[in-house]
């Protein structure tokens, strides 16, 4: 396998022009939305609002005020984690979804029927279908680029390297200074999935972030969907078990012969 | 606020909500027929054909359902086998969807073998064919097929809970009851099933009276597993403050209540079995459109 690459966004440098956004739609010839005609959000500058089948890049806006002139702009640029242990992957039931030798995350739209189980075990709310090809869609990280060595077209397009390409490895030492840089300002910089050892193995895809995860739309504690599985699974077959002996109990040959020399059941 | 809270709908809606229950349905009279045919006595018979006749006319709708649902419903076969690679097959043991996949094509496989058998027992079969097929399912075979159709049925039954607490969707992963739940309301709503649909068949109103008294206590745990399933959700409770929670309150209360009322009054079997059905509709229409009505941007941006 190469070297696992990724991206490392800082969200202190956005400026919230949405290049990257340009760049994945029309690298990726992903389609308009609503025939091209634009609702506007109306409670926000940000009128993409989410990531979905055919948005795979999103820079959110967090518009933090309490005044007219009392607050500030929070910007990131948002996209698929590919997460080192994909909650997407584990699930996808017809292997669709595949990690690349770049330890990135793909879904083949060739493979994909459109069943969403992704969408729902994705704990980012990555996923989504897209409406053109009837099958779940999310970032490659250029994965067509990647194989002949060039950069994904959204940090390519990045005018302030807010999101910067790389090898992970190398990024996270970049992360770590940038961050102790931050710091030495006084600002409180903190990485969110740069730790290999932290939720879901370390994301692909990690960020800097000047305030809380939830503040920016992402879970503090991320989590795979299988977590649930044993617990779900033995308390299922549990109930099995015992509704299995009340209806041998219930419905036996000797219950009825007993009703019958006690003169009927209950009707 | 729970971390479910950030991930996105699936748009799992009006036919995965049908799927749901006729699987419940189906599933739940699988199991009771394979108890009947094994544990019962030959009056009951009726009521085992019945079951296996339920059973296999709701996996073949359920596979109908999950089909028509996917976004390209010709690749539906891209569950089961390998598409780059076919014939091998593809199946990932710990993806409940996976598993749920061949669950439901085996569980059609061994219900409609049943459902043959019993329709050649009584001589319904006028095909040659399917009355070659059933006619050969009888005896000790019968009891085998019909034993198998009412495990993958207990499977049927639940596991679609399982499946929707194995996401990081708001509620259905939020608590680990989801399947025991949907395990009890199918055993319940397949009790009712059969009560309602078994005297056709020449069910005796001692057979129909004794599902009824099982029927009781399939809603007393499906009661109790409700309790424990609202007590798991702990502060993600207030997502019930909504249009959603009424209808779970109507299913609970008209659903389970109110028939646990009426077997408790001896009154009409029939009235109770239907609401009965019922409730199993308003519980997993409850619990779908509760957690698809809540979208990941809008709680990040505090709406």
């Amino acid at each position: 396998m190469a070297e696992a690459m990724g991206f490392f966004t800082d969200t202190t440098v956005c400026i919230g022009c949405k290049a990257c956004e340009v760049a994945c739609k029309e690298w990726n010839q992903l389609p308009a939305e609503n025939g091209g005609v634009r609702e506007l959000s109306g409670d926000s500058y940000d009128n993409t609002r989410k990531l979905d089948g055919i948005h795979w890049r999103h820079v959110r806006f967090i518009e933090q005020f309490k005044g007219p002139y009392d607050g500030r702009w929070l910007m990131m640029s948002d996209v698929c984690k590919h997460c080192v242990q994909a909650g997407c992957l584990e699930v996808c039931p017809t292997g669709a979804i595949v990690r690349t030798q770049f330890d990135t995350v793909v879904i083949q739209s060739d493979v994909c029927n459109g069943c969403r189980a992704c969408i729902a075990a994705c704990p980012f709310g990555v996923i989504d279908i897209n409406p053109v090809s009837g099958t779940a869609q999310k970032c490659t990280l250029c994965y067509d680029r990647l194989q002949v060595g060039l950069e994904p077209a959204c940090s390519k397009a990045c005018p302030t390297d807010s999101i910067q390409f790389g090898a992970i490895a190398e990024l996270r030492t970049r992360a770590e200074k940038r961050v102790a840089q931050l710091k030495s300002q006084g600002v409180a910089a903190e990485l969110y999935g740069a730790d290999p050892g932290g939720p879901l193995g370390g994301l692909n895809s990690f960020y800097l972030l000047v305030d809380k995860p939830e503040v920016y739309g992402l879970p503090r504690h991320p989590e795979l969907p299988t977590t649930n599985l044993a617990k779900s699974g033995g308390l299922s077959v549990a109930s099995a078990a015992v509704l299995g002996l009340l209806a041998i109990v219930g419905l036996r040959k000797r219950r009825m012969d007993e009703q019958s020399r006690g003169g009927g059941g209950n009707v | 606020m729970s971390d479910t809270f950030f991930s996105g709908a699936p748009h799992w809606a009006w036919l995965i909500i049908l799927y749901f229950f006729v699987g419940g349905i189906a599933g739940g009279g699988s199991l009771l027929a394979a108890i009947v045919d094994w544990f019962g006595a030959p009056e009951d018979r009726p009521v085992a054909r019945t079951g296996y006749n339920v059973a296999a006319v709701g996996a073949i709708i359920s596979g109908a359902l999950l089909t028509i649902d996917l976004g390209r419903p010709l690749r539906f076969w891209h569950m089961l086998f390998q598409s780059a690679n076919f014939p091998t097959l593809m199946f990932k043991g710990w993806s409940p969807i996976s598993f749920g996949a061949w669950g439901i094509f085996l569980f059609g496989l061994f219900s409609v073998l049943a459902a043959l058998g019993g329709m050649a027992e009584e001589g319904r079969l006028h095909n040659p064919a399917l009355r070659a097929v059933g006619g050969a399912v009888r005896g000790t075979l019968a009891k085998v097929v019909g034993g198998v159709a009412g495990l993958l049925g207990l499977f049927i039954a639940g596991y679609t809970g399982v499946l929707l607490s194995v996401t990081n969707r708001p509620i259905w992963a939020d608590g680990p009851w989801l399947g025991a739940l949907f395990l009890a309301s199918g055993v319940s709503t397949g009790a009712a099933t059969l009560i309602l649909l078994a005297p056709g068949r020449g069910a005796t109103e001692q057979s129909l009276a004794r599902l009824s008294a099982f029927d009781t206590k399939a809603l007393v745990v499906e009661l109790l597993v409700l309790v424990l399933f609202v007590a798991s959700l702990g502060a993600v409770n207030r997502v019930w403050l909504s249009f959603w929670g009424l209808v779970l309150l109507v299913g609970v209360g008209f659903g389970i209540l109110a028939p646990l009322r009426m077997h408790a009054q001896r009154r009409s079997l029939t009235g109770a079995a239907r609401l009965v059905l019922l409730g199993g509709f308003l519980l997993r229409l409850a619990t779908i459109f509760a957690s698809e009505g809540i979208e990941r941007y809008r709680v990040a941006a505090g709406m």
